[in-house]
């Protein structure tokens, strides 16, 4: 039976939001062995312990974040709701370590059917192959009757925020290589759709939102790139929460619809010196430094209104104007230990230098390989974090207790506590974003419709009768 | 691959010549070396074969 007594759904201050953070894991086995053995077994192997946890392939944590094997062998963890940015990326940052402890499981399991190897897990998203994954970012809005227009608005700022939130890569083409903003810019196909495999689009349009569809919506951006460095998923998901602020808040957008987005973004990915220019719908063409000075003047324009001015939100507009700044001065050391593209470009230039070879060659793809693997020991990101050479923003500690605990703040904190219980009393349970289930004779479920509610009578009595079957 | 514009490929041709260096910078780059040459090796072991069998289907 379904728990009655629904509890009204929160009045919610605008400034706050509900974040989430999809990250799809490249998967790569490096091994001697001849016998051929494809990602889907890797991956099987990797999950074993996974399995024998959660009795499937697709689980929710203890920390309320989901952990699954998606379409392709690709691990995908999905963090809990965040109601906060230093939450989510520490959420974020716990999945990555959460992902490389089932490494060595992985590779002893593979050990015992015959295969030595290595397993790799990259936060990237591309493979040799040019195939593509995602990193997707969830914003929830609130619900109203134009959203395809509401959310066309997001289109300019999205294609040129990769100067200053891109990942960063060596593109190859046959008359060359050369670095790029965005390794996920040429795999977008359209501006907004409701597919994802088959069409990329740059905003997912599927009605999903996890929550009370009468007041809510998803606004879910799959354009971006996966990021390492912590200040550079603050300012990815942060300068992009500023922006809705002020849609939500009906302010009006500069008017730079773009007259062909998908030639723009990748005009803008392929420009390291950012002179390339982006046609807008009325015909002018505007630089993409300039496109998004635009939106950062903007918001500050709003600031001590519809947007308080916080320390956080400073840090995000400081880095934000300085990631535009390096691109328009060329001046990249203003942002090579906080912005992604711009700390990979600077190692990647150094070893290049240091090899005297030409930006194709295969020992720099090597190091961007390394550059994304998540491992502490093989991974060249955390080895330059750990040189002091990255700057942190969220510490350890933070990081360590998320692998674990759940926001307080949000609904995640009641599956949280949920999983918990129903896995110490040895229950059988179902769980989804919206729903706590107890399995067996007595099903018991309930139906969690709004996620900023983090405490819930149905809730308690629910995990109180777990105790007594 | 084709071999010719080696030096188009040089991010020399990219990017100005910074300011002369501050002390700062130097450290970083004495720390990006001594970084370089710790991984140099494991880098350059097979770094083709190794790159080239990373290929999974793509995702979402």
């Amino acid at each position: 039976m379904i728990s009655p007594d629904v509890p009204p759904p929160l009045e919610v201050d605008p400034a706050r939001r509900i974040f989430g953070l999809e990250t799809e894991f490249g998967l790569h086995l490096d091994t001697s062995t001849t016998r051929p053995i494809t990602p889907e077994e890797v991956a099987g192997h990797l999950f074993h312990s996974v399995v024998q946890w959660g009795r499937s392939s697709n689980v929710f944590l203890p920390n309320g974040s989901r952990l699954y094997i998606d379409v392709g062998a690709h691990p995908e963890y999905a963090t809990a709701e965040a109601d906060s940015l230093m939450d989510l990326i520490a959420l974020d940052k716990a999945g990555e370590r959460i992902v490389q402890d089932l490494v060595a499981g992985g590779e002893e399991r593979l050990r015992a059917v015959g295969v030595e190897g290595t397993i790799h897990l990259y936060k990237n998203n591309t493979d040799s192959a040019g195939n593509s994954y995602g990193c997707h970012e969830n914003y929830l809005v609130r619900r109203r009757a134009d959203f395809k227009a509401f959310a066309s608005d997001l289109l300019p700022f999205l294609v040129t925020r990769q100067i200053v939130t891109g990942a960063g890569c060596i593109t190859r083409t046959p008359q060359g290589a050369h670095f790029s903003f965005s390794p996920r810019a040429d795999h977008m196909w359209e501006g907004m759709s409701s597919a994802t495999t088959r069409s990329r689009p740059m905003i997912n349009t599927r009605d999903e939102p996890h929550a009370n569809a009468e007041l809510y919506r998803r606004m879910h951006v799959i354009v971006g790139d996966s990021t390492m460095a912590e200040p550079t998923a603050l300012v990815k998901m942060g300068s992009t929460d500023l922006i809705l602020r002020l849609m939500e808040a009906r302010v009006v957008m500069p008017g730079l619809a773009l007259a062909r987005e998908m030639q723009a973004i990748r005009d803008v990915a392929h420009d390291l010196k950012g002179e390339a220019t982006v046609e807008l719908a009325d015909g002018g063409r505007l630089m993409a430094v300039e496109v998004q000075q635009a939106y950062i003047d903007l918001v500050r324009s709003h600031l001590g209104g519809i947007i308080t001015l916080t320390a956080e939100v400073e840090s995000i507009l400081d880095l934000w104007q300085r990631g535009v700044d390096a691109v328009r001065t060329q001046n990249f050391s203003l942002v090579d230990t906080e912005l992604d593209w711009a700390i990979k470009l600077k190692i990647v230039r150094r070893y290049q230098e240091r090899l005297s070879c030409r930006l194709d060659d295969p020992r720099l793809a090597r190091l961007e390989l390394a550059f994304h693997d998540v491992s502490p020991e093989h991974g060249l990101f955390y080895r330059l974090q750990d040189q002091g050479l990255v700057r942190r923003i969220v510490d350890d500690a933070r990081i360590e207790k998320a692998m674990t605990t759940a926001p307080t703040s949000t609904r995640a904190h009641l599956r949280g506590a949920f999983v918990q219980a129903a896995v110490a009393a040895g229950r059988d349970y179902t769980v989804d974003w919206v729903h706590l289930k107890v399995t067996g004779e007595e099903s018991r479920t309930v139906l969690l419709k709004d996620p900023f509610r983090s405490a819930d009578a149905r809730v308690d009595e629910l995990i109180d009768s777990l105790a007594t079957p | 691959m084709p071999q010719q514009s080696v030096n188009q490929d040089s991010f020399d041709d990219d990017v100005p010549d910074d300011a002369p260096a501050p002390a700062a910078a130097a450290a970083t780059t004495d720390a990006l070396d001594a970084l370089l040459d710790e991984i140099d090796g494991n880098l350059q072991v097979n770094a083709e074969q190794f790159v080239r069998s990373f290929v999974q289907k793509g995702g979402q």
